[in-house]
């Protein structure tokens, strides 16, 4: 019996990511979730800029690339043409609380029928570790040499905290990849992102705290550590908004 | 004959879009193309169809670019500085190979400029916008009545030849109204086989996407799309002719200009003077050929425009400089009059080839 | 009893799934280079595997297989 194996649909080619980058945990999570609601035949993936861009080339879905910080604005283009599909979007932290801010807040505040899985790793990979909008205060990138200074490079974006007063998005959850209890909670959210979508829920969006081993110039076991210590206090798990959950508590009360 | 109706020119394209089979609006408030976005938020609903207000010019030319992507036919209207902002998405669904109509009811420039109509994005239109080696087909409508059988046409270059096509009017034409037929076929559909629709687990994923990091590779792409825009040079270029047979001076002029100097054109012929008027319907491709026939025939060309003059240039290159181009221009939301056109017909029917 | 089989040239070496091991049966292979140029991870001890995929949980690169 096949305890664990590579989810099909994940296209059987290695990724390009550096050893011990997260984001192929990620893909294989929301790969899992794909496989087990039986939905690869019709989801169509929204890949970004950032270093997830090729992300095209390893769901075996259907999948476009969007400009930076499009992802948003097209995943919504596709799903009020193709209500049918299923459609996700993949954006890390500068993709979607930088440059692609106000197409992630008004797709949240429509509460587009999207799901939207967001790598948050606390700075650039691709381009080589910049500083980015979820870097934390003091943190060293090649752009804030020494350490964030939130006096002039301001305070980190908190993205769940920040769309949770919005009333358009059905669900917000933060989440972390930094060990296995975590990995598996971090499943059952993207799951639940992906069921909103079935259900005609509506914005479902997971954040997920990553690490960037590379560009954070730690060994990969330092650097899932460093979200345990660092990005975890900062960034606190957990589900910021459930508004199906809420509206059965109100009825029940 | 059928029956006509009394429309904006901004309601004649929003209706011709409906009546061509377009289901898909995405656009923001910018003066002076709102009415489209008015008509289409009244009647898509009623149809089935997606009417949606983004949040920016931003984020409807990716919406656009979404809806594209799945193959069915989409559009976005704006005026001057919202064009700007979809650059980025106009270069992108060019990279991409995709098809969408982007309406341009041009105001001056450059900056916030004015609301009032100018022809001042035609370097924009024809020579890019966004980055990168591309073409959008650039259409000049200069009646209500082409700007809905335009808009047809439009979606049916899209379809086929699977690449954004800009419709580049001005605030006249969009604002003034004119009766106008309706009687319009939905636009010829085409293979979609390429288009996003989930895989149905009966075939490997498309991928749509303008990344290609192997520089031999992008180079190849670059070549094929550019052999795809020969075939439309050759096959799609449209002008209209009028009055050229014995003409000795030649008006150059699109759109809202070419209106003007119509009128400029028959009164300088009641004075005896022999000018006609080459009106480009395709502003890319540029009707390079015509122009260029009349270049031993013609001693002047006038290029009327309502910029600083950008046509003239394409005119200029038309005709590889054999004959003096003259320019007749307003700028900054100006038109020019009859008779500033027809002024410059006597001069340079007075100066007979001399500048 | 468990089988575990690594797809060893996907392997990065980047060493989660030894951490992630419970019964500390994967290590890093220093003196092999895999097709990518990494030093693999292997298993050990197949027979005091618990099938428990803690390894697989935490691999980036989909290279552990396990069967019962």
């Amino acid at each position: 019996m096949i305890v664990f194996e590579k989810p099909k649909s994940l296209v059987d080619i290695p990724m390009h990511y550096c050893p011990g980058c997260t984001h192929g945990i990620i893909h294989r999570l929301v790969a899992e979730v794909i496989d087990e609601l039986g939905i690869e035949g019709k989801t169509i993936g929204v890949a970004p800029v950032g270093c997830a861009v090729m992300a095209y080339n390893y769901f075996a879905c259907d999948m476009i690339e969007a400009a930076h910080g499009r992802a948003p604005a097209v995943a919504t283009g596709i799903k009020r043409a193709n209500p049918e599909n299923i459609v996700f979007s993949y954006q890390g932290d500068g993709d979607l609380a930088s440059i692609g801010m106000a197409e992630t807040v008004h797709s949240a505040a429509r509460n587009e029928n999207i799901t939207i899985i967001f790598v948050n790793n606390a700075i650039y990979g691709m381009t080589g570790g910049q500083m980015a909008p979820t870097s934390l205060p003091g943190q060293v990138t090649q752009t804030s040499p020494y350490g964030r200074d939130v006096k002039t490079a301001g305070f980190p974006v908190k993205v769940c905290e920040m769309l949770k007063e919005l009333d358009g998005p059905e669900y917000l959850e933060r989440v972390a990849v930094n060990n296995v209890v975590n990995v598996k909670k971090a499943k059952k959210a993207i799951k639940k992102a992906f069921t909103n979508q079935l259900e005609n829920k509506g914005f479902s969006l997971i954040e997920v705290l990553s690490s960037c081993p590379t560009n954070w110039g730690m060994t990969p076991d330092d650097a899932l550590k460093w979200i345990d210590t660092n990005m975890i206090p900062y960034y606190p798990l957990g589900v910021y908004k459930d508004r199906s959950a809420q509206n059965k508590e109100k009825e029940e009360l | 004959m059928a029956k006509k109706v009394l429309m904006k020119g901004n309601e004649a394209i929003a209706e011709a879009a409906i009546l061509a089979g377009c289901r898909h609006y995405f656009g923001y408030p910018i003066t002076p193309q709102t009415e489209i976005a008015a008509y289409l938020s009244k009647r898509m609903p009623k149809i089935g169809g997606t009417f949606l207000q983004a949040e920016s010019e931003i984020a409807a030319i990716n919406m656009v670019y979404g809806v594209a992507a799945t193959g069915k036919p989409v559009m976005t209207s704006s005026s001057s500085p919202g064009i700007s902002l979809k650059g980025e998405g106009i270069s992108y669904l060019a990279g991409a190979d995709l098809p969408a109509l982007i309406v341009n009811v041009q105001r001056g420039g450059p900056g916030l400029g004015g609301i009032q109509p100018s022809q001042s994005d035609y370097f924009q239109a024809t020579k890019g916008g966004g980055h990168g080696d591309y073409h959008m087909i650039v259409l000049a409508p200069s009646s209500v009545q082409e700007m809905a059988s335009l808009t047809v046409k439009a979606f049916e270059l899209a379809g086929k030849y699977r690449m954004p096509v800009m419709m580049l009017a001005d605030g006249t034409l969009g604002q003034m109204m004119e009766p106008v037929s309706l009687d319009i076929k939905e636009a010829e559909k085409f293979d979609t086989s390429w288009a996003l629709t989930g895989t149905q687990m009966k075939r490997k994923h498309n991928i749509v996407n303008s990344l290609s990091l192997i520089p031999e590779e992008l180079e190849q792409l670059n070549f094929e799309r550019f052999k795809k825009y020969e075939i439309i040079k050759e096959n799609e270029t449209m002008y209209e002719e009028y009055l050229t047979e014995d003409a000795e001076i030649c008006i150059v002029a699109f759109g809202i200009a070419a209106r003007v100097a119509k009128n400029a054109v028959n009164s300088a012929r009641e004075k005896g003077i022999k000018v006609g008027m080459i009106r480009p319907i395709t502003l890319w491709p540029f009707p390079k050929k015509p122009l260029y026939d009349l270049s031993d025939k013609v001693h002047t060309f006038i290029s009327v425009e309502l910029s600083m003059g950008q046509m003239i240039e394409d005119v200029e290159l038309a005709i590889r400089c054999k004959k003096p181009v003259m320019l007749c221009n307003r700028a900054g939301g100006c038109i020019p009059s009859p008779e500033d056109v027809l002024a410059a017909i006597e001069k340079a029917n007075k100066n007979g080839g001399a500048l | 009893m468990a089988k575990v089989t690594f797809d060893t040239d996907l392997c990065k070496g980047c060493g989660l799934c030894v951490t992630a091991c419970p019964k500390n049966l994967i290590v890093i292979v220093k003196d092999k280079i895999n097709k990518k140029g990494h030093s693999p991870a292997e298993i050990t001890d197949e027979s005091k595997c618990i099938a428990c995929a803690f390894c697989a949980t935490m691999c980036p690169d989909c290279v552990i297989t396990i069967e019962k």
